[in-house]
């Protein structure tokens, strides 16, 4: 059964790309939903049957951080794959990503490959 | 780590930032120009700027400069389109290219100089306006040859002196923005 997926990010540019680039992924998914910040993807969330989450990291009102652990605390919520997707590439922000549960990890500038072997294991 | 040294360190990051970003997004050839530094400088513009900074132990901002028509084909290459004029997902797309330069030049200078914050692109756009940099720091100037047009990438980072550790202070290299 095709996954839901929704793609965070405060970047209209990058939300775009992802929608191309998993559109071409031929991995069964199902409707691509949008968020530009946290507190957006949790108003998805809430409304929809989300299955798989991609998420930048530095946004404003709410950053990827924040919303990884919204996600982790959440019952309903804390078995989705979450992916950050950004160009944060500190330690520091890696390792704080998967402490909290972080499915993996694609650094900015990607390709559509490097995306789809990310999600590959997860969907 | 001395000003000189931070310079060198910008230089080459940004080299390789600007590589990395145009190859893996835009699918473009990049010739990365000769680097040069000036003091206070006073620019005028007829195009789109996208402005970033950067805060930790130092602390710096970063730009990217362009004309109109570079702006478009540089958003036409991010986004598989083709844009003819200068619009709200022309300016979104050159503060994204800023976003991952300048973000993949932070992580290179936090090898050297510890965590920074980086904050959210600003981006100007207008035909005739003039950037004033606050403050009489020094910037090195990159220029870039890409998608058959001439990219400006500009960084200044000075030591932060006042906030030590502090990833919230951005206002010690400011913008002043006026219409000519």
């Amino acid at each position: 059964m095709p996954i839901d997926v929704l793609v965070v990010d405060d970047s209209a540019a990058i939300r775009k790309i992802l929608q191309r680039v998993l559109a071409q992924t031929e991995l069964p998914l199902g409707k691509i939903l949008e968020a530009g910040d946290g507190f957006e993807a949790i108003e998805r969330l809430t409304a929809n049957n989300i299955g798989l989450v991609l998420t930048d990291i530095n946004m404003p009102n709410m950053d990827g951080i924040e919303l990884l652990k919204k996600i982790r605390e959440n019952p309903q919520w804390k078995s989705i794959p979450v992916v950050m997707i950004t160009t944060e590439g500190s330690q520091q922000k890696v390792l704080e990503a998967v402490d909290l549960g972080a499915a993996g990890y694609v650094r900015k500038p990607f390709t559509a490959d490097q995306i789809k072997e990310k999600l590959l294991g997860l969907v | 780590m001395t000003r000189q040294e931070m310079n060198v360190i910008v230089e080459q990051g940004v080299r390789s930032s600007v590589e990395n970003v145009c190859g893996t997004m835009l699918g473009c050839s990049v010739e990365v120009g000769e680097t040069r530094q000036i003091g206070h400088p006073l620019q005028e513009s007829d195009g789109v700027v996208a402005l970033i900074g950067m805060a930790g132990q130092w602390v710096g901002t970063g730009a990217l400069t362009c004309k109109p028509d570079l702006a478009c084909r540089l958003a036409g290459a991010l986004l598989m389109d083709t844009f003819d004029t200068v619009n709200e997902e022309v300016l979104d797309a050159v503060a994204e290219l800023t976003n991952m330069v300048i973000g993949n030049l932070k992580t290179v200078i936090e090898e050297h100089v510890g965590p920074m914050g980086l904050s959210t692109p600003t981006t100007i756009y207008g035909a005739s306006f003039t950037t004033k940099i606050g403050g009489s720091q020094e910037w090195t100037l990159i220029p870039v040859r890409v998608c058959d047009g001439d990219l400006l990438v500009q960084v200044c980072m000075v030591p932060n002196e006042q906030g030590r550790g502090s990833l919230n202070r951005l206002d010690v290299v400011g913008h002043m923005v006026t219409r000519n």
